[in-house]
């Protein structure tokens, strides 16, 4: 969906510019642009020397949903899945009324990406990861909903994966109302669109398969046979094989046993190929990144030339902006190297 | 606060119409009915004109809906998305007249500071979630909507699909315009599933004139036969029959 060009202009707001909040009186400096979605556009912004993602809409319905969802997420225990909640407010634009929400600023890379570039062994160990996060999330009552390698981001230096755009996220019972076809069970005509657990994990069984597809595919017929097939086909999705077949047919009770059956398989792995695990423990001392902003805007600058591993930003919405992937794809040599 | 029964039109066409009453006219006589009237454009290899583009704008703007143009590819996405967008706005609407009864003049969510707007939206998400839908689909099937048709009614297994996720009750009826013998024909009558619409949904296509303000006018009074059997007993539904924006 293209957003309105109306909410680009109201939105618009260059480096520097100062966002007031009409309430609570804190002042954001606006450092860049993160991502542009069709409910808002997301800043980098600074305030008392610190980072924080600021969204801003010309929209208040959708952006309070989503800062009701925030909210709650940072009422979950243990969960660090999505960004953490900082404060609402509104800003008062040459009359108009824009409403906006700042968060915590994660930064890392994009899921794919990451593990274009690390290798697919890391994909076990941050699956893990991820089930241990929807685990919490779902014991509080919450399904994440638009679960997608797109809303994962791996924060370094220790790498740990993190979801943004929480916009999906639905109580336990409630109609998931945003999801992308490719991840979602009702496309594949493999389990309705209520929120449960098994939702997510049929998710997490996507992105697996993704990470083999990275190209992805449409539904062709009947979908459960087609899925089957295309696994099959890929050496790299076997030993995933048994726990994709259960997570697609929604036969796990909860994360924590997908899990489970993901150890396993991981274990195994690591007898044969020693390779994957022992990767990911030493994994966070190859590459370390420069902790200030005038490091990494340095390292930044001279990109071409070291080609270094440098910070791609965090915050992506639920619609992909062009602008994003024109940004992206500039960064793709340097990423991918 | 009870739910009630949200009553929308959901007309799925490709262009201008060109016989009978203003489309948009009889969409305004929707809206004082409390049904909204949401409109979506399909484009394939042909594209819109200006004058088809500004038709279905003012259809959904004098209906109190939503419009959207798409390419037929990203059809089930977007039927799902105005539908439930117009609900929110709906919902959203007999809120805003609720608050102006307690905050007084002209106190609408926007002026409530953030935290409280954010308790108000979670009693609009609660109601969309609960409340009863009834969606009557109104097809156009002349000419040159015949190879989108396919796409068409997978969209609308999948509406059906995302609205029977929801904790209340959905119902669609499916009518599709021009009929053989009339303006309008009835395909599938109200039902939870849409499932039910057959196999000869896709071969459905028919020449000559377009007469989607006839369509309209005719979709209502079938809403109209409903609700005067309904009416005994959902007395809350009234609420919602006033005002749609």
């Amino acid at each position: 969906m293209m957003m309105n060009n109306t909410l680009r202009n109201q939105c618009k707001l260059l480096p520097g510019s100062l966002v007031t909040g009409k309430w609570n009186k804190n002042q954001y400096k606006i450092i860049k642009e993160l991502g542009c979605g069709a409910n808002g556009i997301v800043y980098l912004v600074e305030s008392g020397n610190r980072h924080y993602a600021l969204k801003l809409s010309d929209n208040g319905t959708s952006i309070i949903s989503e800062m009701n969802i925030l909210k709650s997420f940072s009422k979950v225990q243990g969960s660090t899945l999505g960004p953490s909640f900082l404060e609402a407010d509104d800003f008062m634009k040459t009359g108009k009324q824009l409403p906006f929400y700042v968060m915590e600023y994660i930064h890392g890379h994009d899921f794919l990406r990451f593990i274009d570039k690390k290798g697919s062994s890391w994909i076990g160990v941050l699956m893990l990861q991820l089930l241990t996060s929807l685990s919490a999330l779902h014991t509080n009552g919450w399904v994440f909903g638009d679960l997608k390698p797109e809303n994962l981001i791996v924060t370094s230096p220790a790498y740990k994966v993190r979801c943004v755009d929480v916009g999906g996220t639905t109580l336990i019972g409630r109609s998931v109302k945003e999801f992308t076809e490719f991840f979602d069970r009702g496309y594949w005509g493999l389990g309705s669109r209520k929120a449960d657990p098994q939702y997510d994990l049929f998710a997490v069984a996507m992105i697996i398969i993704n990470s083999a597809y990275p190209g992805r595919f449409h539904k062709k017929g009947e979908g459960y046979r087609q899925l089957n097939d295309l696994i099959k086909q890929k050496k790299e999705l076997h030993p995933y094989r048994k726990m994709l077949d259960k997570a697609l047919n929604g036969q796990y009770d909860s994360a924590l046993q997908m899990r489970e059956d993901l150890v396993t398989v991981l274990s195994k792995q690591n007898h044969s190929k020693k390779k994957g695990l022992t990767q990911a423990a030493t994994g966070q001392q190859q590459t370390m990144q420069p902790s200030t902003r005038q490091a990494r805007r340095s390292q930044n600058n001279s990109k071409k030339k070291s080609g270094g591993f440098f910070e791609t930003f965090c915050l992506l919405p639920s619609y992909r902006c062009s602008m994003f992937f024109t940004y992206m794809n500039s960064c793709y040599d340097i990423v991918i190297r | 606060m009870k739910a009630g029964t949200l009553r929308q039109i959901l007309l799925i066409t490709d262009g201008c119409s060109n016989h009978g009453e203003e489309p948009s006219a009889m969409a305004e006589l929707a809206r004082e009915q409390g049904i909204t009237i949401n409109v979506i454009g399909v484009m394939e290899n042909d594209v819109i004109d200006e004058k088809g583009l500004k038709e279905i704008e003012k259809i959904a703007g004098s209906g109190g809906g939503v419009s959207q143009i798409v390419y037929a590819q990203q059809l089930s996405q977007t039927v799902q998305m105005v539908t439930q967008k117009a609900m929110t706005q709906t919902i959203q609407g007999v809120i805003n007249r609720e608050l102006q009864q307690i905050l007084g003049d002209s106190k609408t969510m926007e002026d409530l500071p953030p935290d409280k707007r954010g308790e108000v939206m979670e009693v609009v998400d609660e109601l969309g979630e609960t409340s009863k839908l009834e969606v009557l689909i109104l097809v156009d099937t002349s000419a040159s909507m015949k190879h989108k048709l396919p796409t068409v009614k997978d969209s609308l297994l999948d509406l059906s699909l995302s609205m029977n996720a929801r904790m209340g009750d959905s119902r669609f009826s499916v009518f599709v315009f021009p009929g053989k013998r009339n303006d309008v024909e009835k395909l599938l009558d109200w039902t939870p599933n849409l499932e039910a619409l057959t196999a000869t949904f896709p071969k459905l296509s028919t020449g000559g004139l377009t007469p989607t303000g006839p369509a309209i006018r005719e979709a209502l009074t079938y809403f109209n036969k409903k609700r005067s059997l309904r009416g005994l007993l959902s007395h809350d539904d009234e609420q919602y029959f006033e005002e749609s924006m």
